[in-house]
């Protein structure tokens, strides 16, 4: 099958004009709106978000303008079955990779074990000095999004796990909020599971990974500061869990602990969810020349005088050249096999692999080992004979630098687009939270390509977002929706009467 | 609460207000350079507007000779300088973002409107025609602001560090106001035999809303003395010195706590001076010198509150 005829899954339509039957009832309600209203409801999502300040800045774009991420009115359902199996998946993914983070700092019996290869250590996100640090509860990565794609009505992948400081959170419950404001009606017609406990379970959590003897922990979130590309994010997050959103300038180590600087002197913190890269945590230990971290933060973090979260050094664990052994891992440590599974990869460190990818590079997606978001990638289908060949040089000369996976035909989502209502290609990032235990919130970001054809979701690469409706019960049909609230009124209006 | 915030509170605070008083200057002068004068005099308009701001230093290296339009564009949408109204507005709102946390959300998005609304404006040509409805604008949005930080939040300390700004900012500028009017229309009038000018002192009371007040507390033509007094010692007119330090007072008093600061001291100091002051003792010391001199004290108790609460060291 050439690439032109490929057809993609799409989440409203299937293969073709067979309507998916949670979509029944949206389908009817969206086919009796007309275009131009849905774009109006857009036009007013965007003057809110504007007003609210929901906007990011670009990297390396000179003016500095805050933009704001594109929002899609057009939501992504997922049934309550489809959910069941995503979430059972995304958990048992995450409980793996925390005990393998735990192993790997410890005792690595699953190197031992020939299951990974020791090369693993010498990666760059490997932290020696997490050696034999103890972290309390064994919890490494306590938030992490898992990034899924779907390719056919049954096939979910996982694209990749993102255990480092993972964002994007505030997307899936700010779009909630827009959705329920512009649609009220649609959330009468469908069971749709509420997500806005998030913070309150990612506080919850937090304060469960406190040293063992607080009985009251401090929690603040560090932020590198207004001028960091998700500061919305981190300042959503602080005011919804009430806490403090600190700078490194805010805080200092003294006596073995973490203090804040307050108007009251300093106060002492017990457990940092931490949005900034490990590099610049502390100028002591990491990069010398960061301003943004905490001088001697790792020396008590080391010594228990404080928990950070994400830990120190889960990077090793969502570097894509672990990503390969997570299935593994799954069997390693819990005993079951894998309930998400893996996209087929290529390791280009291996010589059969690499000389197959430089022979088939047109129809494959090239990824650097250590890039985030979609940054140094090269997507071989939509690329320039040009570029494919500069990337050719690139593999060449370090091909340990990269992984290599097939195209997927990520599944489609009904989109509001320029020419009216089209396919664009999605994809759904859940969020696992993990303290005492591990959950995640029925729900996430789902990422919108929404150039025509385009792969690439990534908010830096012009994608948008929509909210993800993950419904309590598949039995939707318009015949048990509750009345709409003006008949609820009325009637009440005739009691009155 | 983390000194960093506390001093994006009350820094956003002090802009606003600043932004209020440049704009209140502004309007009442643009008025007054409507009204027939000789051209000498309406120099002396817009030169006074710059002294009061404290900018004429940096106005001079941008022009040559005062003119209305340039003292309008240099104070309005000048980003060179830091007294601009286009600066404090930008300051205030970076302030802000930076703590959107510490506020609530209605004071968080109060804000950011006001700077999306401003934006409306840096197309216009303000000196030709607008400038009092711009100014206009620059009232209302900061009465908006107050009101919401009064309306929604919690009464703790980040509500007193903003009051804290608003006050600290609010008694420099009608210290400076009054300063420089009475230093340019004093002369004038003694030339003139005593004769009082009437537009120019209304206009000063206009300027900090204090026409209609003087009308009702003197019942009386206007005199340059009563303005002082009603400016400097009155505690029930809102925008007058004594006004500001009774609510300076207690915030200090609070934010310490039970912690002896400097800041306290000062404030207490010059809280009893107004409190207990009386005008004619001010008039034989001479208004200008007991201005300077609140001018002065006012500026080290802002150094203190940056020392005491700002700026905590480890």
């Amino acid at each position: 099958m050439t690439q032109t005829a490929k057809q993609f899954f799409d989440e409203m339509q299937g293969y073709g004009n067979s309507l998916r039957g949670i979509y029944l009832a949206y389908q009817r309600w969206l086919a009796g709106v007309p275009t131009q209203q849905l774009a109006a409801k857009r036009a007013e999502a965007e003057l809110l978000f504007r007003r609210v300040g929901i906007t990011f800045n670009v990297y390396g774009e000179e003016d500095g303008a805050e933009r704001l991420i594109p929002f899609d009115v057009i939501p992504r359902l997922i049934s309550a079955s489809e959910w069941a199996h995503l979430s059972k998946g995304a958990v048992q993914r995450v409980r793996a990779l925390n005990m393998f983070l735990h192993d790997l700092y410890h005792d690595q019996e699953i190197i031992r074990a020939g299951i990974v290869p020791n090369s693993l250590l010498s990666n760059a996100q490997f932290r020696p000095e997490m050696v034999g640090v103890n972290v309390p509860n064994q919890v490494y990565a306590h938030v992490a999004g898992i990034d899924l794609v779907r390719t056919s009505e049954s096939q979910f992948y996982v694209l990749e796990d993102n255990l480092r400081t993972p964002s994007g959170v505030s997307y899936m419950l700010e779009d909630r909020k827009m959705m329920m404001r512009l649609f009220p009606d649609l959330f009468r017609k469908y069971p749709i599971a509420p997500v806005e406990h998030y913070p309150s379970v990612l506080l919850n959590n937090l304060r469960s990974v406190a040293q063992t003897g607080i009985s009251d922990p401090t929690v603040v979130l560090l932020s590198p500061g207004a001028y960091n590309s998700a500061y919305f994010e981190h300042a959503f997050l602080a005011q919804q869990m009430g806490i403090e959103l600190v700078e490194g300038q805010d805080l200092f180590v003294r006596n073995n602990a973490v203090y804040m600087r307050t108007t009251q002197g300093p106060q002492r913190v017990d457990v940092i969810y931490r949005r900034i890269d490990d590099d610049f945590l502390d100028p002591l230990v990491f990069k010398p020349d960061s301003l943004l971290g905490v001088p001697g933060l790792l020396s008590v973090y080391r010594n228990g005088g404080v928990t950070l979260a994400n830990a120190v050094g889960t990077g090793v664990a969502d570097d894509k050249a672990t990503y390969v052994y997570v299935p593994e891992m799954i069997k390693f440590y819990l005993g079951e096999s894998p309930i998400l599974q893996n996209v087929p990869t290529y390791q280009l460190s291996k010589e059969d692999d690499l000389a197959y990818v430089l022979a088939h590079l047109p129809e494959l997606v090239v990824k650097e080992v250590q890039g985030s978001g979609g940054y140094g990638m090269l997507v071989g289908p939509t690329a320039s004979k040009q570029e494919i060949e500069e990337f050719r040089l690139r593999i060449v000369s370090k091909p340990d630098n990269y992984i290599a996976q097939p195209t997927l035909a990520l599944s489609t989502c009904p989109t509001l687009v320029d020419q009216g209502i089209a396919p664009r290609h999605v994809d759904l990032r859940p969020f696992v939270l993990s303290g005492k235990a591990v959950s995640v919130v029925p729900g996430g970001l789902s990422r919108v390509a929404l150039k025509q054809g385009s792969l690439v979701v990534n908010s830096s690469q012009g994608g948008g977002t929509k909210d993800t409706w993950v419904l309590e019960r598949d039995d939707v049909t318009l015949e048990n929706a509750p009345a709409s609230i003006t008949s609820m009124l009325q009637q009440q209006e005739g009691v009155l009467c | 609460m983390l000194s960093r915030t506390a001093d994006h509170l009350y820094w956003m605070a002090r802009y606003i207000e600043r932004a209020e008083n440049v704009a209140r200057v502004l309007d009442v002068t643009y008025h007054m350079s409507l009204l027939p004068t000789e051209s000498s005099h309406e120099l002396t308009l817009w030169d006074s507007v710059l002294e009061i701001a404290g900018i004429r230093e940096i106005y001079d290296r941008s022009y040559s000779s005062i003119q209305a339009a340039n003292v309008i564009q240099h104070l309005v949408m000048d980003s060179q300088n830091p007294s601009s109204i286009y600066s404090s507005l930008r300051s205030a709102r970076e302030n802000a973002r930076a703590v959107r946390v510490a506020m609530t959300t209605e004071t968080w998005e109060n804000m950011n409107t006001l700077w999306l609304e401003f934006g409306q404006f840096i197309q216009q040509d303000l000196t030709q025609s607008g400038l009092s409805a711009f100014c206009e604008w620059v009232k209302s949005r900061s009465h908006l602001f107050r009101g919401v930080c009064f309306g929604t939040m919690l009464r703790d300390e980040a509500f007193s560090f903003v009051r804290l700004g608003t006050f600290m900012e609010r008694a420099d500028n009608t210290a400076r106001l009054l300063d420089v009017k009475y230093a340019t229309l004093m002369p004038i009038q003694e030339a003139n035999e005593g004769a009082v000018d009437y537009y120019e002192w209304s206009a000063v009371l206009r300027s900090v809303s204090a026409f209609q007040a003087y009308q009702k507390v003197y019942r009386d033509a206007i005199e340059p003395v009563k303005v002082s007094e009603l400016l400097i010692l009155r505690e029930d007119m809102p925008r007058s010195l004594h006004a500001c330090y009774a609510e300076i007072m207690p915030i200090l008093r609070q934010v310490a706590g039970s912690r002896q600061t400097e800041a306290v001291r000062l404030a207490g100091q010059m809280h009893a001076r107004l409190h207990y002051g009386r005008m004619l003792e001010i008039v034989k010391t001479g208004v200008h010198a007991f201005l300077d001199e609140f001018i002065l004290a006012n500026r080290t108790l802002g150094e203190e509150i940056q020392r005491n609460f700002l700026t905590m060291p480890t």
